[in-house]
């Protein structure tokens, strides 16, 4: 890491010594919020060992109706998009603000990316009724009191109707995958899981683009440069936290079955 | 601090921190630590004030002085919840923290402010912003879960305000996350110069660990919160039994958080006590380092007891007796504190001025509800006690005695050094006497009445139960009463009270080296620091 000099015109804040003292304060608050991040995320994964434990099949199941080749391309986006962040942080220290500028609107361009190859994977979803608690049911009013396995499924009327089938692009293959989903009681655990945790991390890809955004302006502006750079590291290590927890999700829901 | 060359020159002592800037705009866009914490006051001030109402209202159902029962069943539960909910996570959570702490935690460092003053403000923000969304719940769709939100009631059953209440929980979590860093971050790195960590004061100790669990606890009572949110709006089924999932696991969830929450509550308090004592003992402390390090030590031990909740929610036999266990090691620390200050009030010169008529109301309830937790402790007579009015007695002993009464000490103490002025002595003590008789009289009964079987949150109770009941309320108007004296006390003082000296307590520690009230920077010329904080002989 190339030393701070506070010689030049960036004034550090009236409480701190020197710059060098401001950018070890900034860096330690960002290290404990990423924590608390972590930590949050810590409370769903074990939820999700649990679950897995109580309900093996329902998890495996679940897991082989998601589509892992978009998952593993997801992951991919994401790897991409921290190579270009980290490649924006260096040249903001080196004062290569147009490079850097590009580096940052790739990294956004991944976010984008990444939200959309989501988006068909969600909407999929929707459309064959692989979907949480309530949502799952043809008549979301049904199933009060626990009676559940008595009210029909959206799968299951999806499954009636080779129209709608042939529709929302199911293939042979799948109609056998959703098959054996609904076969096992409590089904709808593994997609709370699946929607809760990737909807989270959704937020933090919306949530990190955004910072991203706001950095992408201060680079363009020269308001960021080697002599003070905390926000573009920081929004960097928040970025790879972000990277870090779909590297996580990735394998448990996609590929361990 | 005896090294401190801080000695302010008389020309600037008109100029200070509330004059700095003036009018309604410079209070709300102020980057001050000290503003923001005394907006912070006024803030908790507002809502323990709408805490009290409920609470007096409970006490007054339950005194059942007519015929007629003054509340419905429903009416009751929501007054239940509401005083709970804005008790813990608007009033005692952040009222020493982020009042107290923010005021005073920079200068006792010797620091110009904390480290990200900007995300003070922002954090006050935030807060209000969290209050307000769970505040629109009293108006909009009333929750009736009680503020603990135990599943599957509060995801099947009741009305949808409670993802109101759960989205202001979470909003003000994150407020008291980015405090409790800022905190962290202001002590490594902006101490003043000679301030090692065996020199910080024990306030700061105590603000430090608190702050460590804010940190480390939060963000899964946040997702626990989201999970309520997430099984309300889209049914997830992770706590609902109907889907498969398992409500048990919300308590642990919740517990994880919640009972480290208490510390969060209790430690900034003790801190408050630790300061308190010194002062009014003119000695220095009786052993700082065990003080010092038994805060981060239940801090520690905070974290491996939330199963104590739980003995009768069909955990194992085996879990029980742990956690049983574990929760008896919290005593440790605890009475490491006690015993060091009742050693520094020994042989001291000891004066009983208002702050400290409180600090000893601390220790004497504090005692009383820390006791009775090792009964509780016990899975035997847990499961005795379990949900009965002795858990009401012991906790509002431990959490309104123990914090209250010390957040109460430190306004009367540091209120010199946030207005320049001096409170009336007799105002602070009168409200003391009526606090403390009006507690005693609430909660000591309450013990007995669970002790007899009257179980808590029941809207009725039978015959047996009147005449304690009638005593406990009569109890809660003295508790009322004395705020009030507290509040017109802190209000003439603060228009009318005579001029204060920089140092009117003649305490050693930092703030008391600056002028009353500080200038906008704290201190003239960064102090330093060549000994320990409390070096009175």
């Amino acid at each position: 890491m190339t030393s701070v000099s506070s010689s030049s015109e960036f004034q550090h804040q009236h409480h701190f010594k020197s710059a060098e003292h401001q950018y070890a304060s900034s860096k330690q608050g960002i290290w404990l919020f990423l924590c608390t991040e972590i930590l949050m995320f810590g409370g769903l994964f074990v939820g999700y060992l649990i679950y897995h434990s109580l309900y093996p099949t329902v998890f495996k199941n679940g897991s082989e109706t998601l589509d892992w080749k978009m998952g593993a391309v997801n992951t991919v986006v994401l790897l991409v998009s921290s190579f270009t962040m980290a490649a924006a942080i260096n040249y903001v220290q080196r004062g290569l603000h147009k490079i850097a500028a590009i580096m940052l609107a790739l990294t956004i361009a991944c976010a984008g990316a990444f939200m959309v190859i989501k988006y068909f994977e969600y909407s999929h979803k929707f459309h064959v009724g692989t979907v949480p608690g309530k949502f799952s049911l043809v008549d979301p009013t049904c199933g009060a009191g626990g009676k559940r396995a008595e009210c029909e499924s959206k799968i299951s009327a999806l499954l009636k109707n080779p129209v709608e089938l042939e529709k929302n692009h199911v293939s042979a293959e799948e109609v056998t995958r959703l098959k054996a989903v609904i076969s096992q009681p409590k089904w709808e655990m593994f997609y709370g899981f699946y929607f809760v945790m990737t909807g989270l991390h959704g937020i933090h890809v919306v949530a990190g683009a955004l910072l991203i955004f706001w950095i992408f302006i201060k680079t363009l502006r020269r308001k960021v440069g080697p002599e003070y750079y905390t926000p573009v590291e920081g929004v960097g290590l928040f970025w790879h936290v972000v990277d870090l927890v779909w590297i996580y999700l990735f394998p448990l829901l996609y590929l361990v079955g | 601090m005896s090294s401190a060359h801080t000695k302010t020159e008389h020309g600037h002592a008109d100029h200070n921190y509330l004059n700095h800037g003036s009018g309604i705009w410079s209070w709300m866009t102020t980057l001050d630590h000290k503003r923001i914490g005394l907006m912070y006051f006024a803030t908790v001030a507002t809502l323990f004030l709408i805490g009290g109402f409920f609470a007096l209202g409970i006490r007054l159902h339950l005194a059942k002085f007519g015929a007629e029962p003054l509340l419905d069943p429903d009416t009751y539960n929501k007054f239940m919840t509401f005083h709970g909910a804005i008790m813990v996570f608007m009033v005692i959570i952040p009222g020493i923290p982020a009042f107290l702490g923010n005021f005073v935690l920079p200068i006792q460092l010797g620091a110009k402010d904390v480290a990200f003053p900007r995300l003070n403000l922002a954090s006050y923000y935030i807060f209000i912003a969290g209050a307000a969304i769970a505040a629109s719940s009293m108006i909009f769709n009333q929750v009736d879960t009680g503020w603990t939100f135990y599943t599957p009631y509060s995801t099947a059953k009741t009305s949808n305000g409670v993802i109101l209440l759960v989205l202001g929980a979470f909003t003000m979590g994150f407020s008291s996350i980015l405090t409790g860093l800022n905190f962290i971050v202001t002590t490594h790195k902006l101490r003043a110069p000679g301030m090692t960590m065996d020199r910080i004061p024990l306030m700061i100790w105590a603000l430090y660990s608190t702050s460590i669990i804010q940190i480390l606890a939060t963000p899964i009572l946040a997702i626990t919160l989201l999970l309520i949110g997430a099984e309300k709006t889209l049914g997830v089924g992770i706590f609902d039994p109907d889907l498969g999932g398992d409500p048990v696991l919300f308590q642990h969830f919740f517990w994880f958080y919640s009972h480290p929450a208490v510390y969060i509550m209790i430690l900034p308090a003790m801190g408050v006590i630790s300061e308190l004592i010194t002062a009014f003992s003119k000695k220095t402390i009786f052993g700082y380092r065990a003080i010092a390090y038994s805060s981060v030590a239940i801090a520690a031990v905070s974290f491996l007891v939330w199963g104590h909740h739980m003995f009768v929610s069909g955990q194992s036999t085996i879990a029980g007796i742990v956690f049983s266990i574990i929760t008896m090691f919290v005593g440790v620390p605890t009475a490491i504190k006690l015993f060091n200050w009742i050693s520094t009030m020994y042989r001291g010169t000891v004066t009983f001025e208002a702050p400290m008529l409180f600090a000893l109301g601390f220790m004497f309830l504090f005692t009383i509800g820390g006791l009775t937790g090792v009964f509780l402790a016990s899975t035997g007579m847990d499961v005795h006690f379990h949900d009965t009015y002795f858990v009401v007695a012991h906790f509002h002993y431990v959490m309104v005695g123990g914090t209250l009464m010390a957040l109460m000490g430190g306004i009367l103490y540091w209120f010199p050094k946030m207005f320049g002025r001096m409170t009336s002595d007799l105002g602070g003590r009168i409200s003391w006497v009526l606090i403390f008789t009006g507690f005693n009289v609430t909660f000591f009964p309450q013990f007995v009445l669970g002790a007899m079987g009257m179980p808590r949150r029941y809207f009725d109770y039978l015959p047996e139960y009147t005449n304690l009941n009638q005593i406990s309320t009569v109890g809660s108007w003295l508790i009322g009463l004395g705020f009030l004296v507290g509040l017109i006390t802190i209000i003439h003082g603060i228009f009318k009270g005579e001029k204060a000296t920089d140092n009117p307590w003649g305490a050693k520690t930092l703030e008391w080296q600056t002028s009353s009230p500080p200038p906008h920077e704290n201190f003239i010329n960064t102090p330093t620091v060549t000994a320990g904080p409390y070096d009175f002989r």
